[in-house]
């Protein structure tokens, strides 16, 4: 009788569907599977584009296809003069979705804000392992639970974070998906149900489109929020189609089975350029890509033989053999559409023979060295092999031989870090959240060193700017001090730079209204399709 | 029979184990740990890396992981992913449905096709057919599955559009699974033009996944067949002056079955390994795809739980055929 009963429904509902189905219906052939859809507790974008971006929104948000910040949840803030507390006025009347799963009684409050974080760090908050396995890596990664001292209700539309020290990236901080802003009334009814764990299945929250449902590696489906603060979609239905393929999704594209897709192979670009159905979005990744010396190891520690190192790499040849173009040389550690970029430092020339000559002048004959090279491929180094082969090959002219290395990936990480590594190693960052600290200081801060900082580079020097960089708020003059940090790195040259790639998004070209974003996020509020 | 079916099960206990012990052993050979990936490219650090290794109880001494989980799977649990954070054994049934209907699909090909290509080449020996079959079965049996499938797509749905690309059901068609089968399902919906769909998705995957188990069962059908075909009571029934359909279909063809049944059931297996890169190129949403997903995230639970699931299929397919020896050579009973 049971499944009798089932079965009934679903053909009801299936019918229902029926009628409604294929409205105004845009199709994304995303990369591959969510892996839950409570954004806090993950780290990898294609989770992000399906939950926080799609359905819930933060107190700050970045401009679309752009890293600058703007009001989202909260209207307005207002920081203190020592920069430790921050007060955020939230939008007054915005609602949370309803669903089928869920209706909501009240409106957006203090209450829900406070909700959001503190379930990241208070681990005697009830929601702090609210599933097996539970944690919280950007919230950690970006070092909320040292920054955060308190985080207050002042009334129902005011909020203050209190931070134990000044901290200038914090806004953009709260504009990452860690920071996305869930319903407490929500999140108090799964626990009164005991169903905690759908919190992670069906989420609710105040973004542009409502959750309808997941279906396992095959389909995410949204419907546009008619509620939504700020404004209607001009699409009904959103449906990303999951491709785990780059190849597949472009023949998915091509045959109109669906509207966009990210990450092709750079190989089917040229391709997709000329189909006259297609158009293809184009822009600077907001990445690098670096080879990094272990500056504590003789002789990579001595400046020359780095530089000398540096100037033996034609780096052009490995943009043209591994990205076909699709990437530019990199000069500086920050990609060059992110502010402070500093485009009157000069690049180590490419120039043979004067590195061979400077290598014998710091008295380094035979040198044997190891390059690590990528076991994948990352937006911002498609093939680390072949990068390393063709610096292998370069290197030898200048008489240095190179033996090319690599791990599984994970092991890869891990001993990279190591301080005693042998070896210069092949890795890349991709921009969090567009502040050039997300950068510097995060891959070559002191701090860093036996962790991100792969080049194991302490200057005191420059890190002294970013310490001066972080306690103000004015961008004018961390302008000026990380202009003047990446001038530093370019003397100390504790990387070579390899490249910033391009990211490129083909679409049927009936899409209108799709911005590509810097920082590699797919959004779909505003976005529409030529009848 | 009873004591034949008995005496099979029996044998399961000490292979499941068996299988456990691997299965648990395997991914916690690979370099790398589910805690370490957690962060991504950003480095973790040692403090946090411990604190996450022993909430997950990462930590704690292998034996004492192992008799966990081999108590878990006693009583039904598998785990849960570290990933998705969901029990293993919802992803496996949800996900499972899909694969099976695949491979399901794809051995009655493979079966319909390969049993009367692999009697025509017996039958017609040394001649153009028998080449030409057992030529297109060496093909198809060293061919790379992600190039044939991604050709087949190039041809079939990009360039002549007859199919479509991925998936399993146009993305117009949604209804909630009532048995996981999208055929069943589909016709169940009720929906216009739902179950075409469904077949129109099947079709490529089915062909692709196929490829290498026909050119198995037709190599093994001709081979069987060629040696009945020289026996002698073949020999009588045609001297006796009985039909050739009859004395190939029904005297020899019942006699050459049974190592055929046995490549059937090897099959099962290979269907399986196949359809790890059959469902990533046509993205349909099985067991292959996630098992291999979870590898490469060090999701523990999910590569144990998966292996001892796929494991269980597998014992229970070859069970099946161990009966159905059986029914066909009733002295295989004694």
């Amino acid at each position: 009788m049971k499944k009798l009963t089932t079965l009934l429904a679903a053909t009801a509902l299936a019918s229902m569907m029926a009628s409604a189905a294929w409205s105004k219906t845009l199709v994304y052939c995303s990369e591959g599977s969510p892996e839950g859809f409570d954004p806090g507790m993950y780290t990898a974008g294609t989770t992000f584009d399906a939950s926080s971006r799609t359905v819930y929104n933060r107190l700050v948000e970045f401009k679309h296809g752009s890293t600058e910040i703007e009001p989202g949840l909260a209207e307005s803030w207002t920081v203190s003069d020592d920069g430790t507390v921050y007060t955020f006025k939230l939008r007054p009347g915005v609602k949370f979705q309803t669903t089928e799963f869920f209706t909501p009684t009240r409106e957006l409050n203090a209450d829900d804000v406070i909700f959001s974080f503190e379930r990241q760090y208070k681990e005697d908050n009830k929601w702090n392992k609210y599933v097996a396995g539970a944690s919280w890596e950007y919230f950690a990664g970006m070092g909320f639970p040292e920054l955060i001292k308190s985080i207050e209700k002042v009334d129902d539309l005011t909020v203050k974070f209190t931070l134990n020290r000044p901290e200038a990236p914090f806004l953009a901080n709260l504009g990452m998906d860690f920071a996305s802003i869930l319903s407490k009334e929500y999140a108090d009814k799964l626990e009164a149900d005991g169903k905690m764990e759908l919190m992670n299945q069906q989420p609710l929250g105040t973004g542009p489109y409502t959750f309808v449902a997941y279906q396992a590696d095959a389909a995410i489906r949204y419907k546009a929020n008619p509620d939504y603060w700020g404004g209607a979609q001009k699409i009904d239905d959103l449906v990303f189609a999951i491709t785990t393929d780059a190849a597949v999704r472009a023949q998915k594209l091509k045959a109109g089975e669906c509207h966009i897709m990210p990450y092709p192979n750079a190989a089917d670009v040229s391709g997709l350029k000329e189909d006259p159905n297609l158009t293809v979005l184009e822009q600077e990744g907001l990445n690098v890509a670096y080879l990094a010396y272990n500056t504590l190891v003789a002789p990579f520690d001595k400046v020359e033989v780095r530089k000398a190192l540096n100037m033996a790499v034609n780096k052009q040849a490995i943009v043209d053999a591994v990205f076909q173009g699709a990437a530019t040389v990199a000069k500086n550690p920050i990609p060059p559409t992110m502010w402070s970029y500093n485009d009157a430092v000069e690049d180590d020339k490419y120039d043979p023979e004067a590195a061979k000559k400077m290598l014998e002048d710091a008295g380094v004959s035979g040198l044997k060295m190891k390059i690590w090279a990528m076991p994948v491929a990352r937006p911002y180094m498609l093939n680390a092999r072949r990068a390393a082969e063709l610096m292998q090959a370069d290197l030898a002219k200048i008489g240095v031989e190179v033996e090319i290395v690599s791990y599984e990936w994970a092991e890869y990480l891990k001993l990279s870090s190591d301080k005693n590594r042998d070896g210069a190693v092949i890795l890349g960052w991709t921009g969090d959240n567009g502040d050039p600290d997300n950068f510097l200081d995060t891959l070559l801060g002191c701090d860093a060193v036996g962790g991100n900082n792969r080049a194991q580079w302490c200057n005191k020097e420059f890190d002294d700017l970013m310490t001066k960089a972080k306690a103000t708020a004015d961008v004018a003059e961390r302008t000026k001090y990380y202009e003047e940090a990446q001038v530093i790195f370019k003397k100390e040259a504790p990387w070579n730079t390899i490249d910033h790639s391009l990211v490129a998004v083909p679409m049927n070209k009936k899409v209108t209204g799709f911005v590509m974003d810097p920082l590699g996020i797919h959004r779909f509020d505003g976005v529409d399709i030529a009848e | 029979m009873l004591r034949f079916i008995l005496g099979r099960l029996a044998v399961l206990i000490p292979t499941f184990i068996g299988v456990s012990i691997i299965a648990f052993s395997f991914i916690r050979l690979l370099p790398g740990d589910p805690v370490m990936l957690m962060s991504g490219e950003r480095v973790m650090s040692p403090e946090r890396h411990a604190e996450l290794m022993n909430q997950l109880g990462l930590d704690r001494p292998m034996y004492a992981q192992y008799l966990d989980y081999l108590g878990g799977l006693l009583t039904g649990d598998f785990g849960s992913s570290i990933v998705t954070k969901r029990p293993v054994l919802d992803d496996f049934m949800q996900l499972f449905p899909a694969t099976l209907e695949l491979s399901l699909c794809a051995i009655i090909l493979a079966v319909c096709l390969g049993i009367p290509a692999g009697v025509l080449a017996a039958v017609k020996r040394g001649s153009w057919i028998d080449q030409t079959v057992m030529g297109a079965a060496l093909v198809g049996y060293s061919m790379p599955i992600f190039w044939w499938g991604l050709l087949l797509i190039i041809f079939f749905s990009g360039y002549l559009g007859w199919t479509p690309v991925s998936g399993r059901i146009s993305l117009m068609y949604f209804f909630p699974p009532v048995t996981g089968f999208m055929l069943i399902d589909s016709l169940l919906s009720g929906q216009a033009g739902a179950f075409k769909s469904a077949v129109s998705y099947l079709i490529l995957p089915t062909i692709v996944l196929a490829t290498i188990p026909l050119a198995v069962i037709a190599r093994q059908t001709r081979s069987a067949m060629l040696e009945v075909l020289g026996e002698d009571y073949v020999r009588t029934a045609r001297s006796k002056g009985l039909a050739p359909l009859r004395v190939v279909g029904v005297h020899a063809l019942r006699n050459a079955m049974i190592p055929v049944i046995t490549t059937i059931g090897l099959q099962v297996g290979v269907l399986l390994a196949g359809a790890i890169l059959t469902e990533t190129i046509f993205s349909w949403p099985g067991i292959g795809k996630w098992m291999v997903d979870s590898v490469f995230k060090r999701d523990y639970a999910v590569v144990q739980g998966g292996l001892m699931l796929i494991a269980g299929v597998i014992m229970l397919v070859n069970l099946i055929v161990d009966l159905l020896y059986g029914f066909i050579n009733p002295r295989i009973r004694h």
